[in-house]
């Protein structure tokens, strides 16, 4: 479609527009982050952070790192989890495609389907009797649920795409089928490795429902419980509600910004492609 | 794959040094042994699947199928109740309503989201300086932790100090209580999970229509059709598998919405925005002393739901790919 370059510019300008309608809650959570508590409940609001303070980030600072702290671990945890048990699924329903596989990707598909409520409510159970509540193991475990099923289907269709002759070459040079995979298919795969990662660990980084029903309680404790306590004890501090927010949407942004790439491609892979 | 094709691929892929191995004699132990690999890779992720989906899903329906005390549910020997939990849920005054909300939720979330991404995609498919970009910024509301989008709007549904009611006085609209009277604060969770699932359709509608071949828009330019009767003679009927997978996967996701009406409202006031997913969520951990079989029923019909869904989803994808 060729069109002349003011109307162009037309269709710019009122995509800024949009953008910016879509955004604007985000940035009204980053300016009451900056907003003074005498002025949080001015009326008008003030749309933009004059007069800023930093106190809600010293807040921040001050209470939040702990939660922080878990809810990176978490996530760490459940990336290698996610990609441990993900990966060799996906080489072997993608190339060796063995008799039972198809149904393992159905079930696979069904799995994705569950609401988290049920699993939280079957896990509890579970992890009361195991005596695993409040654990790290124990949450990495859960919040991993969120992620393998997508994390194998994505997985089978990046490495469903790799060329036979390379794999069989591997083979002529005496590669067994462990070799092939740790040495020809991984990195050949880096791609679905880090569209994977990257899913898993803001999964996992966002949780709330798991968080709140298995690590309500105990002393590892991530960040969105540390934000839904903020918002249930202290309902003045808004400022230091939405510094949070806006830290524990850092990993969000930082995704978006390195693998934009990778992102649409994740969103996408697990609804038009198989 | 034959050894014939098999040859000449590997000769193509490394430059005529390889010659591989003619037909071996022992080729079914050749395949038993390859299918003995293959379960070996997949064995971690079956053993997975069946100790943390299966296993909870059991747990979750024998929850369901006894009648389980706090007591009971530390130290085993609840007695079995059959039906009774599921004849309770039905039988309770708030069942009706909050069925209602949930297909309420889902419809109205749907048919916004859907609409709305729909109208952005067709927008961002004409190529402009900054489109690319711009799409992906519209992705943030779909990357942020739920718990911080449903906080946020929290707080832009303030009735007092909330922006939103800021910018409705302006008009001379009176304060509405977003949130805490029962005649919006369904309206409210829908608002939020719309703003949140309009990227999720963006993304998948634009590369939907990505899909389509320019050519047809070309020879449909040569005889004269307008934008819209090309949307709705072309674009609309083309994009129709992509569209019917969107809404599906949309309805599975939105049937799960949890987090954010249970942040924003708790499901109330007075059960006013109450959802199956909150309502059993509710029963099993909210109150003072937990109802886990009601909350395990209530649970297993919501996931009746999603499956129905889900198999209906899975049936249209595989028409689609045997096309």
């Amino acid at each position: 479609m060729t069109t002349s370059t003011p109307r162009v510019w037309w269709k710019t300008a009122v995509g800024l527009v949009l953008t910016g309608l879509m955004l604007f809650p985000v940035y009204w959570m980053i300016n009451v982050s900056f907003t003074r508590d005498q002025d949080m409940r001015a009326s008008p609001p003030h749309l933009f952070p004059t007069n800023g303070t930093l106190d809600g980030y010293r807040a921040v600072l001050d209470q939040q790192l702990p939660y922080l702290g878990t809810s990176f671990l978490v996530g760490l945890g459940t990336v290698a989890l996610t990609v441990a048990l993900a990966a060799p699924a996906g080489y072997a329903l993608a190339k060796l495609r063995p008799p039972g596989g198809p149904a393992l990707s159905f079930v696979l598909l069904i799995a994705q389907m569950i609401p988290g409520i049920i699993m939280a409510m079957g896990f509890y159970a579970v992890y009361l009797t195991l005596g695993v509540l409040n654990t790290l193991p124990g949450l990495i475990l859960a919040d991993s649920t969120l992620a393998v099923p997508f994390a194998v289907l994505i997985f089978t269709a990046f490495m469903s795409g790799i060329p036979d002759e390379l794999l069989q070459a591997a083979v002529v040079d005496g590669a067994g089928r462990l070799r092939t995979f740790w040495s020809v298919v991984l990195p050949v795969s880096r791609n679905s490795v880090v569209t994977v990662s990257l899913f898993a660990f803001l999964w996992s980084w966002s949780d709330f429902i798991f968080a709140s029903t298995l690590a309500g309680g105990g002393d590892h404790q991530p960040i969105t419980i540390g934000i839904y306590h903020y918002i249930g004890n202290n309902n003045q501090q808004w400022n230091a509600i939405m510094a949070t927010a806006v830290v524990a949407s850092v990993p969000a942004a930082v995704l978006l910004v390195l693998a934009q790439r990778y992102v649409s491609t994740g969103v996408t892979a697990g609804a038009v492609k198989d | 794959m034959t050894s014939t094709t098999r040859k000449s691929t590997a000769t193509r892929g490394r430059g005529g040094a390889a010659n591989t191995a003619p037909p071996r004699p022992g080729a079914s132990r050749v395949r038993r042994s390859h299918r003995r690999w293959a379960w070996g890779f997949l064995a971690p992720v079956t053993l997975y699947l069946l100790a943390f989906y299966a296993y909870p899903l059991y747990r979750n329906v024998e929850l369901s199928l006894r009648e389980y005390t706090v007591r009971s549910f530390v130290q085993g020997g609840a007695p079995f109740a059959g039906l009774d939990n599921y004849r309770t849920v039905l039988t309770d005054p708030a069942f009706w309503p909050t069925l209602t909300h949930t297909v309420v939720f889902t419809a109205a979330s749907l048919a916004f989201q859907f609409s709305i991404g729909m109208a952005l995609a067709l927008f961002f498919r004409q190529h402009f300086p900054l489109s690319g970009t711009l799409r992906a910024l519209i992705l943030v509301p779909w990357l942020l932790p739920l718990i911080v989008s449903a906080s946020t709007w929290s707080w832009l549904l303030n009735s007092d100090s909330g922006l939103v009611n800021a910018a409705l006085g302006v008009v001379g609209v009176d304060q509405v209580n977003w949130l805490t009277s029962p005649g919006w604060s369904l309206t409210s969770v829908i608002i939020a999970n719309i703003w949140i699932g309009i990227p999720f359709n963006l993304v998948v509608l634009y590369s939907g229509l990505q899909a389509i071949p320019t050519e047809v828009y070309e020879a449909s330019a040569l005889d004269g059709a307008t934008g819209w009767q090309r949307f709705w003679s072309i674009t609309f009927p083309l994009l129709r598998p992509v569209s019917a997978i969107t809404l599906l996967l949309g309805l599975i996701y939105t049937l799960k919405v949890f987090d954010i009406i249970w942040i924003m409202t708790r499901g109330g006031p007075t059960d006013s925005s109450a959802t199956l997913a909150t309502w059993s969520y509710r029963l099993g951990f909210g109150n003072l002393l937990p109802e886990f079989g009601p909350g395990a029923a209530v649970g297993n019909l919501l996931i009746v739901m999603a499956l129905i869904a889900g198999l209906v989803y899975i049936r249209i994808q595989r028409r689609q790919n045997l096309r």
